[in-house]
């Protein structure tokens, strides 16, 4: 008779056997040593499907201990279904703390977003990765990607680039523009807008990436060097919202987006649904601070 | 005074392979001299030798057995066992051969074949057409062709611009075939008078012809070949 | 300058690529002698073997042979398109001064292809990415030699259209959309991007119109008039031969049978073959 031991009592912590926890942070490790570079990882099966958020889960339920608080949101928005559905499922696998606030979460889970309040040493950020390849759009081949990589090859990348430019006039990409990191690899840093790019360069947290499907992760450490590509003449810059208030809360330096009312008229609203919420009850958080940020002359 | 050329004991032999190895004698045990500034003349029926003499010196073909000994600026050396290298280096700077029919490179006008050797000495191309101009002039071809191809001229015209290649930078030994064959009387006496300039600054001319005006007005000395072998 | 004869660029000693598992006698039961390049007791193809020969600055040397000559495998191997070849070959340029180029690591490699080789393919696919704009094309070669400004870029991808004579307009256009010669001389600007001191140029007249082949070789004479550059010219067409080379050598199952100036070779064959060869010419 099969005994039904494995199943008597709730599932293990944080789901993942202690042995595939292991690999993935031993992974983590590596990630982390050398910045930028994928590293290949087991991606155990889970009971969500691929391209919803298994990568950053993985990473997530690997290094979540007790004592963690945890955030996470879904395109700045702590409250959409799947935002809800994964916080659910860590705090049911973990009993851990989970909380809407920036500042008080020790872990972060993202999918394609930086949060507008300054991340600091006490905190692990952690990215849902659809395409980790940056390369993939000039170089379908993962032989000769991986080559490139190994070989810091990566002429293709910036020719791509610079046809953009002599396409459209200006560099086109909106969300997970390349970055080099630590001066060595080029990452793909999951599809933020180029407004969080910035907040990568010299961050005080770590930044952790993991990419279920493709299986793989890889990493920024804190006070590392992150540089979107850029050529001597044509230079990054983030979106420029021309000064447009917030609707609710009139701030002016932060990313919005753009939302319908149900009475049909549009309106801007400041995408971070914490950072919104601060506001709009008279806090003060503190946002991040970069060069690009400062150079918006609008008044907050 | 060394002589410029010291041909002894020249031979050469031809082994068709493709004809099962059938072996013919070119050149068999030539021997002579020509002093510096002189005008020698190559005669001798078709296939007497004359041409396989110049293209033994010239190292077109390579020599079997005997010395051809050159007087050039860096010394005596030996052409026969030269090196390819320093043949070539001879051919850019001290020798000139100048053969019988001009080699048609595609799509380059008259007066670049002209002044490409000027060209190719980094002499700036204004100075080079000017003097290609003034010899192609000289030989009365017609303003009209000097930006023309070659390929579509007579054969009068096309020898004019062999010459005139062959001399707008005078060399120390200059190898001719046939330099006035079907050119007209008055410009074969251009031609005559152009080589005369030539010795005139010191260049040592071999030429082959079988035109007596020519072979009179021009040449010092003649040197007649019968199947391979120097008569005379 | 007298010829210096230490004074080589490229030199070639023993390189050999077989294709299969060798033996002792693979090498000397195939070769002209024996009209393969099959051995007889393995099956392995012995695509080139004991190639010695050497460059000078500024040289043109020319390769040709019929198909199976082993011509192509000599210069795709010198690129390292090819790997595992045997032999040694030495270039004379720093830093690889004195090392035998085919050992040295990946890295070195490219950077050995990028700045100081240049290659010209029959095929323009083989050599540029129909994807890029002839520009990007130009530009892939200059940002691997470490430019990154894109004024620059395009001001020296100019430039070398404007040398090659395809139309400047056609900057910023895919080669998908060019005439073949058209296609062959954007490959020649992007091969002289970064001025290499060697150039290889295989069968790139090949299958071009014969007025088209007429103005590309007369472009690469006088690139290499004007540039000096060194060149390893392979055809199996010896007009191409006798009009762009200096000295030549000719390959028949593999090997050199024969090498030295071109007109030599042309107007004096000593060796059977080339004898053969020169004889064909139509």
């Amino acid at each position: 008779m099969i005994e039904e031991n494995k199943f008597a009592t709730h599932y293990r912590f944080a789901f993942i056997d202690e042995a595939t926890k292991r690999e993935i942070r031993r992974k983590l490790l590596k990630a982390i040593a050398i910045p930028g570079y994928q590293v290949p990882y087991s991606s155990p099966e889970m009971p969500i499907a691929r391209g919803w958020g298994t990568g950053g889960l993985h990473v997530t339920l690997a290094i979540i201990g007790p004592k963690d608080i945890f955030k996470i949101i879904d395109q700045g928005s702590d409250a959409s279904v799947n935002a809800c559905n994964l916080r659910n499922f860590v705090h049911t696998m973990t009993g851990v703390e989970t909380t809407l606030d920036t500042n008080k979460a020790t872990i972060i889970q993202t999918r394609h977003r930086i949060t507008e309040e300054v991340l600091n040493k006490n905190q692990i950020f952690v990215y849902q990765v659809p395409q980790p390849e940056p390369l993939r759009s000039v170089e379908r081949y993962e032989n000769k990607t991986r080559q490139m990589h190994g070989e810091a090859d990566y002429a293709k990348m910036w020719v791509s680039l610079y046809e953009q430019y002599v396409r459209h006039g200006d560099i086109m990409l909106g969300a997970g523009y390349p970055v080099k990191v630590n001066g060595r690899y080029i990452m793909a840093p999951s599809p933020i807008p180029r407004w969080d790019i910035p907040n990568l360069n010299n961050s005080e947290a770590i930044h952790l990436f993991g990419a279920g499907r493709e299986k793989r992760l890889y990493a920024v450490p804190p006070y590392t060097k992150v540089e979107p590509l850029e050529f001597e003449d044509v230079k990054f810059h983030i979106e420029d919202f021309k000064g447009i208030p917030c609707f609710r809360t009139g701030y002016k330096k932060a990313f919005l987006d753009e939302l319908y009312y149900d009475d049909g008229s549009k309106h801007y609203v400041i995408n971070d649904s914490n950072f919104l919420d601060k506001l709009a009850n008279k806090e003060t958080p503190i946002q991040h601070e970069n060069a690009y940020l400062n150079k918006l002359d609008h008044e907050a | 005074m060394h002589p410029l050329l010291a041909i002894k004991h020249l031979n050469k032999t031809f082994t068709m392979h493709i004809l099962q190895g059938k072996i013919i004698e070119a050149l068999v045990d030539v021997n002579f001299e020509v002093a510096q500034g002189e005008i020698i003349g190559l005669t001798g029926k078709s296939g007497s030798g004359k041409s396989s003499l110049m293209k033994c010196i010239y190292r077109t073909y390579l020599s079997d057995g005997g010395n051809i000994n050159y007087h050039s600026n860096d010394g005596i050396v030996d052409l026969v066992a030269l090196n390819d290298y320093e043949i070539l280096h001879l051919r850019k700077t001290e020798i000139n051969y100048c053969s019988q029919f001009l080699s048609v490179i595609p799509r380059v006008t008259a007066l670049q074949v002209v002044a490409q050797p000027l060209l190719k000495k980094g002499i700036e191309s204004v100075i080079a057409n000017e003097k290609a101009m003034h010899i192609l002039n000289s030989l009365g071809l017609p303003e009209a062709l000097w930006s023309g191809f070659p390929v579509t001229f007579s054969g009068g015209e096309q020898q004019r611009i062999n010459v005139a290649r062959a001399i707008i930078d005078p060399p120390k030994l200059l190898l001719i075939d046939e330099p006035t064959a079907s050119l007209d009387p008055t410009t074969k006496d251009v031609v005559i008078e152009m080589l005369l300039g030539l010795k005139k600054q010191g260049t040592t001319i071999v030429c082959i012809s079988h035109d007596d005006y020519t072979l009179d007005h021009l040449v010092n000395r003649r040197i007649h070949l019968e199947k391979g072998i120097i008569i005379n | 300058m007298k010829h210096n004869s230490e004074n080589w660029l490229l030199k070639v000693e023993g390189l050999t690529k077989i294709y299969g598992t060798a033996n002792a006698n693979s090498i000397e039961k195939t070769g002209p002698l024996f009209d393969s390049n099959i051995c007889p007791e393995t099956n392995a193809i012995v695509a080139c073997a004991d190639i010695n020969f050497e460059l000078f600055p500024g040289e043109v040397l020319g390769i040709v042979g019929e198909s199976g000559s082993g011509k192509s495998t000599i210069v795709k191997m010198l690129y390292f398109d090819m790997e595992h070849a045997d032999g040694t070959v030495l270039f004379n340029k720093a830093p690889y001064i004195g090392k035998n180029i085919l050992k040295e690591s990946n890295q070195s490699k490219r950077a050995i292809r990028n700045h100081l080789m240049g290659m010209v393919y029959q095929n323009p696919r083989d050599g540029l990415n129909f994807k890029f704009t002839s520009g990007g094309n130009i530009a892939e070669k200059l940002i691997m030699a470490g430019n990154y400004h894109v004024g620059t870029i395009r001001d020296k991808a100019t430039n070398l259209l404007e040398k090659t004579e395809v139309p400047v307009l056609r900057l910023d256009d895919l080669p998908a959309h060019f005439s073949g010669g058209m296609q062959q001389r954007v490959q020649i600007s992007k091969a002289i991007a970064n001025h290499p001191p060697l150039l290889f140029l295989d069968e790139v007249t090949t299958g071009l119109d014969v007025s088209v082949q007429a103005k590309v070789l007369d472009l690469i004479r006088e690139l290499q008039q004007e540039l000096g550059i060194a060149m390893i010219v392979v055809s199996h067409d010896l007009s191409v031969i006798r009009m762009l080379t200096d000295r030549t050598l000719v390959m028949k199952n593999g090997r050199i049978v024969e090498q030295g100036l071109t007109d030599q070779i042309l107007q004096d064959p000593q060796h059977p073959y080339t004898q053969l060869l020169v004889s064909s010419i139509l």
